[in-house]
């Protein structure tokens, strides 16, 4: 398979501009924001999560803990959920992101997936603990989410690294 | 190429376990204020004003399907419409003549009020709002209308449509405010009776669109199809607006009481557009603390000395 071992073209290792983790990240933020309702809100995949694991995974030393604190204070505020409710699940999610990094870029996708789904049950469970602490219940669909994530983080993982080769590529054409 | 990475040997700044404990603390931090004190809503506001153009793009493709339907059923069901249109026209008659008798009978009250002395029953005007968006988290059942603090919106204001009531204002933004609705999980309204004016706290229910009577004795009388509306004593929900209608009693003997569970009347989960309730009914202040509970808190006083 083509994609399995990406990581060792040297393409990869490219630098990424800001824009585009800026821009990826409004785009996760975006997509949160569709309006999903009902059941779809309880399938929605966090995209913020995914794009934010993605960014920690691979470039650890660009976007990291304190950036992903960051977007949490924004998603906690446009989730209006409790501050730094958002803010510490993803903490907790770039840590895992952080400091598994290598592990994961030796990975193919597909192991690279099982840790994933690892990192973003933690990073679900830490949301409704935080939510039962304060509120004293939980709704267990909820973690209904943590699939439907897990199962993006392929074609996500492709997508993203399809961006980058396209502007490597149109770069060196110019 | 980025090899920068081999470089960071030196410095790379606080480990990230560090970054972990710093910013874990931030936020539980923050968790607690915003939880237990409520300090940060400004901030908040502040922050929307960032998120709000996101969140106004992200609704523009609904809104746009909707429009797009709304153009084909024009131009495919003209019939159905027009007959729409005559049945709303004789319901308006209809309501014309009642509501010329409401106000004959309001005016009517009014002077009996006054004969036996009694206050008169506030007013309230309504504005109309339009739902943006219902809230992106699976816990709570909240929507976010168009209207803000400039057009004299505030928090605790009561939201109803044409059937009865849907929530409260619970937070306000710069250009949004949020209604929580009446079956979020625990959130309370005073309710009444209709049928023999017995006074009890309707809760919502959460997960499902329901509601429920917690504290009834499993003696009380209250029967199904039994219709509650606000009674009106917590000053915060103006008296008598339909709330719920009883669909479901479990008398159990084990239990000390029964469990009701109820339906809105209200199309809680249906509509795009609302009214709220812009004056409050002002309650009369709560009369100063006994003499003897001063010296109470006095004794206590002392005893922190």
């Amino acid at each position: 398979m083509p994609y399995l071992n990406v990581s060792a073209k040297p393409e990869i290792q490219r630098p990424v501009g800001n824009t585009f983790i800026v821009l990826s990240m409004l785009a996760a933020l975006f997509l949160n924001g569709l309006p999903w309702e009902g059941v779809w809100l309880m399938l929605r995949p966090d995209f913020v999560a995914l794009v934010l694991l993605y960014w920690c995974m691979h470039k650890p030393w660009r976007v990291g803990i304190g950036l992903s604190w960051a977007m949490g204070i924004l998603a906690d505020v446009a989730d209006a959920s409790l501050f730094g409710q958002h803010a510490l699940a993803y903490t907790l999610l770039a840590f895992g992101g952080v400091v598994l990094h290598r592990r994961l870029q030796m990975f193919d996708l597909r192991q690279q997936t099982i840790h994933v789904f690892g990192i973003l049950v933690l990073t679900y469970a830490m949301y409704a603990l935080v939510h039962w602490q304060v509120n004293g219940y939980v709704v267990w669909p909820y973690f209904l989410g943590c699939l439907t994530s897990t199962a993006l983080w392929a074609p996500l993982n492709i997508m993203i690294q399809a961006m980058q080769q396209k502007r490597v590529d149109r770069e060196r054409r110019s | 190429m980025d090899n920068t990475q081999s470089f960071r040997f030196f410095n790379r700044g606080p480990s990230p376990v560090v970054r972990l404990v710093f910013f874990s603390v931030l936020s539980l931090l923050l968790l607690f204020v915003d939880a237990r004190y409520r300090y940060l809503e400004s901030t908040r506001s502040a922050l929307s004003v960032l998120v709000s153009p996101m969140q106004r793009l992200a609704i523009l493709p609904g809104a746009l399907w909707q429009q797009v339907g709304d153009f084909f059923i024009t131009q495919s069901m003209q019939h159905s419409l027009m007959a729409e249109n005559d049945e709303m026209h004789q319901q308006h008659q209809s309501d014309a003549a009642q509501l010329l008798q409401l106000q004959a009978l309001q005016l009517e009250n009014q002077q009996l009020r006054k004969l036996v002395e009694l206050p008169i029953r506030d007013e309230f005007t309504t504005q109309l709002v339009e739902i943006i968006y219902a809230e992106r988290d699976v816990f709570n059942r909240r929507v976010l209308v168009n209207k803000g603090p400039g057009a004299d919106v505030r928090i605790g204001q009561v939201v109803v449509d044409d059937a009865g009531i849907v929530g409260q204002i619970t937070r306000v933004y710069p250009w949004l405010s949020e209604v929580t609705l009446i079956t979020e999980k625990d959130h309370a309204v005073p309710v009444q009776v209709v049928r023999n004016g017995l006074r009890t706290i309707l809760f919502g229910a959460g997960d499902t669109s329901q509601l429920s009577l917690r504290y009834m004795p499993v003696n009380a009388d209250i029967q199904n199809d039994d219709v509650l509306v606000t009674s009106g004593i917590d000053g915060v929900y103006p008296p008598g607006i339909p709330v719920a209608r009883v669909i479901k009693i479990e008398r159990d003997a084990a239990y000390p009481f029964a469990h009701v569970t109820c339906l809105p009347v209200a199309g809680v989960d249906k509509h795009r557009h609302l009214l709220i309730l812009s004056s409050l009914p002002k309650l009369s202040v709560r009369p100063a603390d006994s003499p003897a509970s001063d010296a109470d808190k006095r004794a206590k006083a002392r005893r922190k000395n």
